[in-house]
């Protein structure tokens, strides 16, 4: 850009326009400079991190299943070979077991016949299974002399089946899938929604819908003698084994705990350090590089340290989690203190000096109401960012939503789970948020 | 009775209230502290009088075998190097790709600069949104599809950076002085010119200091989800605490190095907040 444009044409060239014009130029090389230095840069790290590598490693197909499997379940259909038994389950569970076979399987002696919809149809033979695929044909596979043995269609095999002597897997799209081992042949077929999210499978209450179960709540007769019918529902929902509300809830309560008791530590352990290390109250020069120091050596160390010490000393739990951030957020929030300490008007402290305050007086009515909007914005701040570091606190051992969250990814059993908790967990930050934006509004006005 | 009288009752009243209410909350607090460190210590796996003894235990465990390593010390560290860069660079990395990202919804949603007045609700609740993701949950995420490698990581951190980032240069943003701005539309300056001439040079310093803490918060950030897979010095940590007596020296080095680099990022970004605002004073 030149410098040209800045000015109106036909006016006098300004003495110092030659100036102005290099400095301009200076700068905006200087901007160039910076632009180069951060493209190198992240061009090392593209390199550092393996990013090719990684393109080839990664499994896009895994994020297609997570995403199916979050707001879908499965129904298993499984025949055990050497036993010679079939057992219809969502998703595979003992306790979510089919009595008598749902419309879509036909069952016909020995033989299953499986209908997956859209054409696809899995017959289930007692050591075989036959599988048909529009648009493809006929696979046949068979358990034989403890061999999978598959015959496929002419042609090349398509990319969704996989097929070795130990193991047949076929999945032609999200919504189905055939797999067979030696030791047993498994058909799946997908559903949308998530299954059995209020009660469990074979609980008597499934077959009542949501009217008739309010109406039901406060009426006689009792379905169990012993308790009350709203109670009977409440703990059905409860202590669901496939969803776990009541755990999930405890976790979620667990996580705001160590928020909500380390926030309120940190910000009540941090005010009367910061009268000492703030320059202007400090009743000496020693004891105030001492506590600045001391607030250093708790923000430096990081909760992350802090954590995997008191995991060591305390044990997993909330405890653990609530200690490790108030003492980082002792550090942080006494600096801020001591900061705007510093900067409160001496006059008012003097105003309330010259009436005879004693000196906590002098605080509490000079000084105090100084550094409230501050300490009350701050203390919700922290409030918030801290709800979030407590997920991750957990997942390093403390305990609460985070713990859970990476035991039921480590596990991948069901993604649809997983899928809940997250949702919670984002819910809880984001009301979170909210309560804490709203409540500062309300306290000290827009700040 | 007087008006001043009815005045002196009324202010009396009004200060008994308050007092009431100031008790109260602090009741309240009270009540929360004590209920939920009970609450705790219950929940909690060990107590907490029973680890007040214990609590030296691992500090002093760690410090003494770093004494024992003695000369051996310094090549620890050296050792764990390539473990700091690797955190420090997934920190860097996140802090600009989501810096930028947070400078282009910071100026989407401002509401004063009105560049496209529609996108301005949408561009804020999207930060509000990706600001609330914890950041272990993305990258949880994304190990799982992309395997363990610092790239989830990085990501996660950008994703979590743009959201947080984009509010406060936002807040930046709506509080420029638009006299500049009106000025140099006045002459004739084009929306590039104006924000180039008129706005980035009041938002840059603010901008500056926001970047570099959370520069630092990112590098802390990075370190704890090596824990769940993401590589560098969270990785070796894990590693280190895992094998429990024997290897204190080596977790030892690895904390002395974190600690360090979080000190170095503190001081840089004090000295560089300290150069912007002296050039600022001169200019």
């Amino acid at each position: 850009m030149s410098s040209m444009e800045l000015h109106a044409p036909g006016m006098p060239a300004n003495p110092d326009r030659d100036s102005i014009a290099r400095s301009l130029r200076r700068r905006s090389h200087a901007g160039f400079a910076l632009l180069a230095v951060v493209v190198a840069y992240l061009a090392y790290a593209w390199f550092a991190f393996d990013v090719p590598g990684l393109i080839d490693s990664a499994r896009p197909e895994r994020a297609a299943l997570l995403a199916t499997d979050a707001v879908a379940h499965k129904v298993h259909v499984t025949r055990m070979l050497r036993r010679g038994t079939t057992v219809i389950a969502v998703e595979g569970e003992r306790t979510a077991t089919y009595t008598t076979p749902p419309d879509w399987v036909t069952v016909d002696g020995d033989v299953l016949t499986v209908d997956l919809d859209d054409g696809y149809v899995a017959k289930v033979l007692p050591s075989s299974v036959v599988f048909v695929v529009p648009d493809y044909g006929t696979i046949r596979i068979a358990v034989q002399d403890g061999r999978v043995i598959t015959d496929l269609p002419p042609g090349v095999p398509p990319d969704w089946l996989r097929a070795t002597d130990a193991k047949f897997d076929a999945r032609p799209d999200l919504r189905r899938r055939v797999q067979v081992s030696r030791a047993k042949i498994e058909v799946h077929r997908y559903f949308l929604g998530w299954e059995n999210f209020f009660f469990p499978f074979n609980s008597p209450l499934q077959a009542y819908s949501f009217g008739e179960l309010l109406d039901l709540a406060f009426d006689e007769p009792r379905l169990q003698p012993e308790t009350a019918n709203w109670r009977l529902i409440f703990r059905t929902f409860w202590e669901n084994p496939d969803w776990q509300h009541g755990n999930v809830f405890v976790a979620l309560l667990e996580t705001l705990l160590m928020a909500v008791l380390g926030t309120v530590t940190a910000a009540f352990v941090a005010l009367p350090l910061a009268f000492l290390a703030a320059r202007n109250f400090a009743p000496s020069g020693t004891l105030r590089f001492l506590v600045r120091r001391l607030f250093d050596f708790l923000r430096g160390i990081d909760m992350l340290i802090w954590s995997l010490i008191f995991i060591r000393a305390f044990g997993l739990g909330p405890l653990t989690g609530a200690l490790a951030i108030a003492f980082t957020d002792t550090g942080t929030l006494g600096k801020l203190f001591s900061e705007a300490l510093e900067n409160t008007d001496r006059k008012q402290v003097e105003g309330v000096n010259a009436t005879g305050a004693s000196r906590l007086q002098t605080y509490r009515f000079g000084v105090i109401p100084q550094i409230l909007p501050i300490f009350i914005s701050q203390g919700f701040y922290y409030l918030e960012s801290n709800t979030r570091s407590a997920t991750v606190n957990g997942a390093l051992g403390a305990g609460g939503i985070g713990l859970m969250l990476v035991e039921t990814i480590r596990t991948s059993r069901d993604w649809e789970n997983t899928f809940y908790i997250i949702l919670l967990t984002i819910l809880l930050v984001i009301a979170m948020d909210a309560l804490s934006t709203r409540l500062r509004r309300r306290l000290i006005g827009d700040r | 009775m007087t008006a001043a009288d009815r005045l002196r009752d009324d202010i009396l009243l009004l200060k008994r209230r308050r007092q009431l209410y100031t008790a109260g909350i602090l009741v309240f607090l009270l009540a929360i502290m004590v209920g939920g460190y009970d609450q705790a210590n219950d929940m909690n796996s060990g107590s907490f009088l029973k680890g007040l003894e214990k609590f030296f235990d691992y500090p002093g465990e760690i410090v003494a075998e770093a004494w024992a390593a003695g000369a051996d010390f310094p090549g620890l560290l050296l050792r764990f190097l390539p473990a700091l860069i690797e955190t420090l660079n997934i920190a860097a990395v996140a802090t600009i790709l989501g810096g930028l990202g947070a400078m282009v919804f910071a100026f989407l949603g401002a509401r004063n600069l009105n560049i496209w007045p529609p996108l301005v609700p949408v561009s804020r609740r999207l930060m509000d949104v990706m600001r609330a993701f914890p950041e272990l949950i993305v990258a949880l995420f994304l190990i799982y599809v992309l395997g363990s490698s610092p790239v989830p990581a990085m990501i996660a951190v950008a994703f979590h950076t743009a959201g947080a980032l984009g509010k406060q240069f936002s807040e930046v943003n709506e509080n420029i002085d638009t006299r500049a701005v009106e000025g140099l539309g006045a002459c004739g300056a084009s929306w590039l010119q104006r924000m180039r001439f008129g706005v980035l040079p009041q938002v840059l310093p603010n901008y500056l200091s926001y970047f570099m803490l959370r520069f630092e918060i990112n590098v802390r950030a990075s370190a704890i989800l090596g824990f769940v897979g993401a590589g560098g010095i969270g990785t070796e940590l894990r590693r280190t605490i895992g094998w429990g007596q024997g290897s204190g020296d080596e977790t030892a080095a690895l904390f002395v190095l974190l600690v360090l680099s979080i000190f170095l990022i503190d001081q840089l970004s004090s000295w560089m907040c300290q150069q912007v605002a002296r050039t600022e004073a001169m200019a």
